[in-house]
């Protein structure tokens, strides 16, 4: 019971702290979607012992609330790798910006300091 | 063959416009001899160095000796630095674009040789190798030993006797610009675009070159980095084994 107890209130906090978070906007929804799911299924079968006695037994765990905490970090593993997928996105970006930036920025100096100003292949010509 | 490539030519130049890509991080000792030594041997060719976030004055020094130079501000690495500039060729209309280390071990000498298998349009992409000629380049035993391990999996991956996957001097043609500016590896990406070439139905030419020790600066290879190099280049030649969502890039 107290391992179901403090399941329940984790996920009840997590919950809460997720909605929070939204809340004054420093999580976007989209991201939050995943993190709502972990902690509504953890809260799920807190609540509902005979399912999580029976998701147990069919996976062959003898102690029910261990169920719980596979399931969790089934969720977490799962979390983490949509993470690495958003990190790799981002720093592709990054890495496209800066080298549109650094082009850009080029481009400019070219157009301020004018023709003839620098080295260009007709010159040297 | 290269439709694009010879109205480019024919237009406005009697030769195919070059340009020479340097990536330079931090190499303000070494950059200047560089670029001198490129615009002498072919004062026609277009020099761009890419200061890769350098805190020294790699930038100023190379743009002084006669360099256009593309600022990174922030360091991408070698991939992300040479990329910068297929896409400046790209977008710049260039027909051939040659890569050099900016830090002088690759002897501008050898330019022509290296841009002759491009020019009599033999091959998209050359790459000039420190093993396919006369002994003048010792690498450590463990690098050589490194250098042999990816030379023989990337043979066998772009059925072609590859010697040299590692070396980062090369030039390609207008099809390896579009190629190289839409679709180029990150970190350490000598070995990995020569698959990413071969995906792109590139013509791949080794050609002989000597190369020096170098100048000055430090190999970005350190001890604690070669076994990162290894696994990733390793994990990279076995994910392109299977296929993968092409990029491309817009005219």
């Amino acid at each position: 019971m107290p391992v179901q107890l403090f399941a329940a209130l984790a996920s009840v906090a997590l919950l809460g702290l997720v909605i929070e978070l939204i809340r004054t906007r420093k999580l976007r929804e989209r991201y939050a979607l995943l993190w709502l799911a972990t902690a509504g299924v953890i809260l799920f079968f807190a609540l509902w012992r005979e399912g999580l006695h029976d998701l147990a037994k069919g996976l062959g765990i003898a102690y029910p609330p261990n169920a719980l905490f596979v399931l969790a970090l089934l969720f977490v593993l799962t979390l983490l790798l949509h993470f690495s997928t958003v990190i790799s996105k981002l720093s592709d970006r990054s890495t496209l910006l800066t080298q549109r930036l650094a082009l850009m920025e080029e481009r400019l100096r070219e157009l301020e300091d004018g023709p003839g100003t620098r080295p260009t292949l007709r010159e040297v010509k | 063959m290269n439709a694009v490539a010879l109205t480019a030519a024919e237009t406005r130049f009697e030769r195919p416009r070059c340009l020479a890509i340097v990536p330079a991080f931090n190499e303000a000792e070494s950059i200047a001899e560089v670029v001198t030594e490129i615009r002498d041997v072919d004062p026609e060719i277009e020099v761009l160095v890419i200061d890769d976030g350098s805190t020294d004055a790699t930038a100023a020094v190379a743009e002084s000796a006669g360099a256009r130079v593309i600022r990174l501000p922030l360091n991408l690495g070698i991939g992300g630095a040479v990329q910068a500039g297929y896409l400046y060729a790209f977008e710049r209309g260039f027909d051939v674009a040659v890569q050099i280390d900016g830090d002088g071990q690759h002897d501008a000498q050898e330019l022509g040789r290296l841009l002759d298998p491009i020019l009599a349009d033999r091959a998209d992409l050359a790459i000039g190798t420190r093993f396919a000629g006369p002994r003048t380049y010792r690498a450590p035993l463990a690098r050589r030993i490194g250098i042999g391990v990816f030379a023989t999996l990337v043979s066998l991956r772009v059925r072609q006797r590859m010697t040299d996957t590692t070396s980062g001097f090369r030039a390609v043609n207008r099809r390896g610009i579009r190629l190289f500016a839409a679709d180029y590896p990150h970190d350490y990406p000598e070995v990995e675009s020569v698959v990413t070439a071969s995906r792109g139905d590139l013509r791949i030419a080794e050609v002989p070159v000597a190369m020096r020790t170098r100048t000055a600066g430090r190999s970005s290879i350190t001890t604690a980095r070669s076994f990162y190099y290894v696994v990733k280049v390793l994990l990279a030649l076995f994910v392109g084994l299977f296929p993968q969502t092409p990029l491309t890039i817009e005219d």
